[in-house]
């Protein structure tokens, strides 16, 4: 076992002694100190968020509210999202991409008003995002840009239980907020904005309050049932969701189209730094794409693994034909599951391939995604 | 905690004795270090294997570890619940969550490896 823990100070959300106190191990991520898991274990976490609720402190992504007449052209610049067709109280899953259509980040954006925008970017990401978002605040105007991480703690409720859980403790005011929608609602006394969305396939919430809020708002849905959840199932739950990460299945080396995402780059707007690149790659018939996988031999994919050709009699490095970009065992559907890159021509559904499970050749499968869809 | 009849070592192994065949195992420690075991992949019963060298995987859903055997010989007997089941290791790492048993090659290799209370002190 390796000690991975690092010498820089991590940062804590407001919610940091709740975990400890729950026994939680905590482990660092993205520059923040985080729970991995409570006492109970990722597969308890797991199964409570697909058959009850789940509860996840998300107050380390990053949360940036833009409000303006400028707001919609600036963010226009620099987001893959159609930002004038999207109405008020809507949110759409985008990307931060570079001249070179290759993606920064990941994202969701919402229109919180006529003039208003929340965006909400990932927490190992936020250095790097504002590293390219700030020099272009500073040629842009009418408009002003609020990060408000610190000042604001997000908790996310997933499962099937998640909205029945949330209409109790506000007057049945949530529920009225559909998919993919924002809205605000007092949750048990508290005010605060809702988005119904998620990470793990299920439906619920990502509820953002006051930070001094942050721990009675935990408190209150841990006591009506949901249950405490950390990283490791959430990675798990997303995976199986087929919902990619950035780090892992995205990055600048890899672009919204060879990874399946295409219709999540809007590259129309006239000002837009990566349409160009995008709107090229569009036009293009990529060299490979991202793929879900299930394992039909006896082993678990990770991260890093090589993918060879099936047909190989042995596995070395003439027969690689694409690489694992996230892995784990899901509970869900019993067995491996994986995400990565193939080459084109090996990326229909139902090939046939092999993972390199350092040395050992493992067969699995090309297989449609998500590997888990909510019932 | 760990049992006072068995020795440990460094790796977080367990070896219980009978007679002259070493029952292996992990520590409760690492069972809880590793989290919720969802893989186990051990050797054919046949194969010889030194002490302290590899012998298998274990995986969590997050991570994989590699399994050192703390005694060396021939393993004559390796544990179809733990491949099949590998919750049992959570479950019962000292009893039925039990990995290889080996033919031990000389006895003296346990002179190598701590008593639980020793193993208890290096924890802390």
């Amino acid at each position: 076992m390796s000690d991975e823990s690092q010498e820089q100070i991590l940062k804590k959300t407001v919610l940091h002694s709740t975990h400890v106190e729950s026994n939680a191990k905590m482990v660092p991520f993205g520059g923040w100190d985080m729970p991995v898991q409570y006492a109970d274990g990722i597969i308890a976490e797991i199964s409570a968020v697909r058959n009850v609720a789940g509860i996840f402190d998300v107050s380390h992504m990053g949360r940036l509210e833009f409000e303006g007449e400028g707001a919609e052209s600036f963010l226009s610049s620099f987001l893959s999202a159609n930002l004038p067709a999207l109405k008020i109280g809507r949110g759409k899953y985008n990307f931060i991409c570079n001249e070179d259509g290759g993606i920064i980040d990941d994202a969701m954006v919402y229109r919180t008003g006529d003039q208003s925008f929340l965006l909400v970017i990932n927490a190992g990401n936020a250095d790097i995002d504002m590293e390219w978002i700030n020099p272009l605040v500073a040629k842009s105007k009418g408009f002003t840009m609020k990060i408000v991480t610190n000042e604001t703690a997000m908790i996310a409720i997933q499962g099937p239980k998640a909205v029945e859980i949330i209409d109790t403790l506000s007057n049945d005011e949530a529920s009225s907020i559909r998919r993919f929608r924002i809205g605000s609602a007092t949750v048990a006394g508290i005010s605060a904005t809702l988005a119904r969305t998620g990470y793990t396939g299920e439906d619920g919430f990502e509820i953002i309050v006051a930070a001094d809020q942050g721990e009675k708002l935990w408190n209150v849905l841990r006591d009506a049932g949901a249950i405490e959840s950390g990283l490791g199932s959430r990675d798990v739950l997303r995976l199986e969701a087929g919902l990619p990460l950035h780090g892992n299945d995205l990055s600048t080396e890899t672009n919204p189209f060879e990874a399946g995402f295409g219709r999540f780059a809007y590259f129309e707007a006239p000002n837009s730094i990566a349409g160009a690149a995008l709107k090229r790659i569009s036009e293009t018939e990529s060299g490979r794409a991202l793929v879900g996988f299930k394992m039909t031999g006896r082993g678990i994919p990770r991260s890093g693994l090589n993918i060879h050709e099936s047909n190989s009699s042995n596995i070395d490095e003439s027969n690689i034909i694409g690489g694992v970009t996230s892995g784990t065992h899901s509970p869900t559907v019993d067995g491996g599951i994986g995400m990565g890159y193939v080459e084109q021509k090996y990326s229909a559904t139902g090939t046939k391939i092999i993972i390199d499970v350092r040395g050992r050749p493992v067969e699995a499968e090309i297989v449609d995604m998500p590997f888990y869809k909510r019932s | 905690m760990d049992p006072e009849d068995l020795k440990y070592s460094k790796e977080h192994e367990w070896v219980r004795m009978n007679g002259n065949i070493a029952e292996v195992g992990v520590t409760v420690f690492a069972q809880e270090s590793l989290g919720d075991v969802v893989f186990v992949d051990l050797p054919e019963a046949g194969t010889d294997v030194a002490q302290f060298a590899k012998f298998g995987e274990i995986e969590s859903v997050k991570a994989v570890s590699d399994l050192f055997s703390p005694v060396g010989g021939k393993i004559v007997e390796v544990n179809a619940a733990a491949t099949d089941s590998p919750e049992v290791v959570n479950e019962e790492p000292y009893g039925t969550g039990w990995l290889i048993k080996v033919e031990l090659a000389d006895a003296s290799q346990l002179d190598e490896l701590m008593d639980s209370a020793t193993y208890q002190a290096t924890l802390e």
